[in-house]
């Protein structure tokens, strides 16, 4: 069931993309997806993906692994691109197929459409495959820290954001454990009329929002019991450092989008 | 029904760096009627290998025949509902596949979906919700309001009411007090001499494998470690505590006396007050 679950799984390792400093990850990425969209040109493309490719060579995560955890994305890429060459109408007719002209303007913007999108999720699945979801939130509170002034209640938020990737596999165990036993008690969720299946639901989904609702009022009880008080004044087990790597890669990718805008067409 | 595992071999998301091997060339029988517990540490296969019993999982590699169902290696289950119908799974913690809003509407869920008629079904209900020890005039009660143990009787009585030939259970008695424990137990042995069950038994408790099971599977990171009658595998203390089992208290009192008053007692299945009774008559003098 997990096997094609890559975004959002971490995968331990000891490249300096797992070391680095998790705001300068969420920094570039966001970055990243902004200047994706001001690229244009073969060049300004290229360095992005040329970026992105190393990035990914860096974690020595196999590749085979990534490809199989996009496998869902790929229809969507693959949906995107055909879309184009059937409804843009620019530059000269290439070939038609099927009584369609395919434009060559479509097949342009088709490839840069698709290539935008992959890279956008070849970086973004990036960070979630090289860091802890717990680093994550805690690079999140640390970058919203300044809304604290206007009353935003930044640790709350990133407790809770912690709470649920915490709970995601949890759920997803509990998932798997309650559709099993219900298999084994004739229900079938893999065959069957439409109707039948989404009935098959029931039985799944009852039990799991019971449970859930039972976890999150003990974990609730728990946390009183031990006088969880919030934000103020706590210290972090581990605290966020920006070090000589992280510089390195900011003024690297900084290189690169210098290199896009120069190259744009 | 027989259940013959033959080299099976599990391994849980292949080709990934989460790549797991669950189960190892796995090879064993279990005859139709008999009670078999199956012991080891966290981790070391027993949930994987009872999975495979009623099809949730197929072999990676070999094969396991339950009956006349045969789960291969790399070819899809056929008959899978009609094997699941033989094989009733008791999980750990079954309270939790509770959802229906009335007892009796859970107990009836699992016959229901075999296709069982109405009639037969009410009767079953009434049937199961007694042998797990719950009065017949709770059934229109909501399976939520129940207290932690009742909810285990009622998810144990939905399983029962399928008629299973099979019945796998994986520590049916976990987190329950020890009358509880002993009661339920003690119930699982008698409907399966009653209806002349084939039973699966996962266990942390050697006190319970001696006392039911009459064939005992200890397993070690996925391979069979030992097998053999209950009093035998026991005798193999240090083999057992290398993988972090005890054998049960009885028997290591028994040891203990022997080494102690160089005594030559034998358990075979005797009360502590038979067993203390022989070793004061042998310290006595005489001869048994």
């Amino acid at each position: 069931m997990n096997s094609s679950m890559v975004i959002g799984q971490y995968v331990p390792g000891d490249s300096p993309v797992h070391h680095m400093d998790p705001r300068a990850k969420i920094t570039i990425i966001f970055f990243f997806v902004i200047v994706v969209f001001f690229a244009n040109s073969v060049a300004s493309y290229g360095a992005l993906a040329l970026f992105a490719l190393l990035s990914v060579g860096v974690t020595k995560i196999p590749p085979r692994f990534i490809a199989k955890g996009l496998k869902p994305v790929w229809f969507l890429i693959i949906f995107t691109f055909i879309l184009h060459l059937v409804v843009t109408k620019e530059g000269n007719v290439l070939f038609s197929v099927l009584g369609f002209d395919v434009y060559s303007g479509a097949l342009i913007q088709g490839v840069a459409i698709s290539l935008r999108f992959f890279l956008l999720i070849l970086i973004t699945s990036l960070l979630t495959l090289t860091t802890t979801p717990i680093a994550i939130t805690d690079a999140i509170e640390s970058i919203l820290h300044p809304l604290k002034r206007i009353k935003f209640p930044v640790h709350e938020l990133a407790l809770m954001m912690s709470i649920s990737l915490r709970f995601i596999p949890t759920l997803m165990q509990e998932t798997e454990k309650i559709s099993k036993a219900q298999a084994s008690r004739g229900v079938d969720f893999r065959t069957g009329p439409i109707k039948e299946r989404l009935k098959a639901i029931v039985p799944l989904l009852v039990p799991l929002f019971v449970s859930a609702f039972k976890r999150a009022e003990e974990l609730a009880m728990a946390m009183e019991a031990r006088g969880y008080q919030g934000g103020e004044g706590r210290t972090k087990l581990r605290e966020l450092a920006l070090r000589k790597i992280d510089y390195m890669v900011l003024v690297l990718f900084t290189f690169v989008i210098i290199a896009v805008f120069l190259t744009r067409a | 029904m027989d259940i013959t595992f033959d080299n099976v071999s599990y391994i849980y998301q292949p080709n990934s760096p989460f790549e797991h091997r669950a189960l190892e060339n796995l090879s064993f029988q279990i005859p139709s009627g008999s009670f078999v517990a199956v012991i080891g540490h966290t981790g070391s296969g027993k949930s994987t290998l009872i999975q495979h019993l009623n099809g949730l999982l197929a072999p990676t590699h070999g094969s396991v025949t339950i009956g006349d169902v045969m789960l291969q290696a790399g070819s899809k289950p056929k008959n899978l509902k009609a094997l699941r119908k033989q094989v009733g799974v008791v999980f750990q913690y079954p309270e939790h596949q509770l959802f229906e809003e009335t007892i009796e509407k859970d107990i009836s869920f699992g016959p229901l979906n075999f296709g069982v008629q109405e009639e037969e079904i009410k009767q079953r209900v009434q049937e199961t919700i007694e042998a797990v020890g719950l009065s017949s005039d709770m059934l229109e009660r909501s399976p939520f309001d129940l207290s932690g143990g009742q909810m285990r009787r009622v998810a144990i009585a939905g399983v029962l009411a399928m008629n299973p030939r099979v019945l796998v259970l994986d520590e049916p008695t976990a987190g329950l007090d020890p009358k509880g424990q002993r009661e339920i137990m003690d119930m699982f042995y008698k409907l399966h001499h009653e209806k002349n069950l084939t039973t699966v038994h996962v266990t942390h408790s050697m006190e319970d494998a001696l006392a039911y099971a009459d064939y005992v599977i200890v397993m070690h990171n996925g391979h069979m470690y030992m097998q053999g009658k209950p009093l035998e595998v026991f005798k193999e203390k240090e083999a057992l505590n290398k993988v972090g089992l005890d054998v049960p208290e009885i028997i290591e009192l028994t040891t203990k006396m022997n080494k102690r008053f160089g005594l030559s007692l034998e358990y075979k299945k005797q009360s502590v007050e038979e067993l203390a009774a022989e070793a004061a008559h042998k310290l006595k003098g005489g001869s048994v």
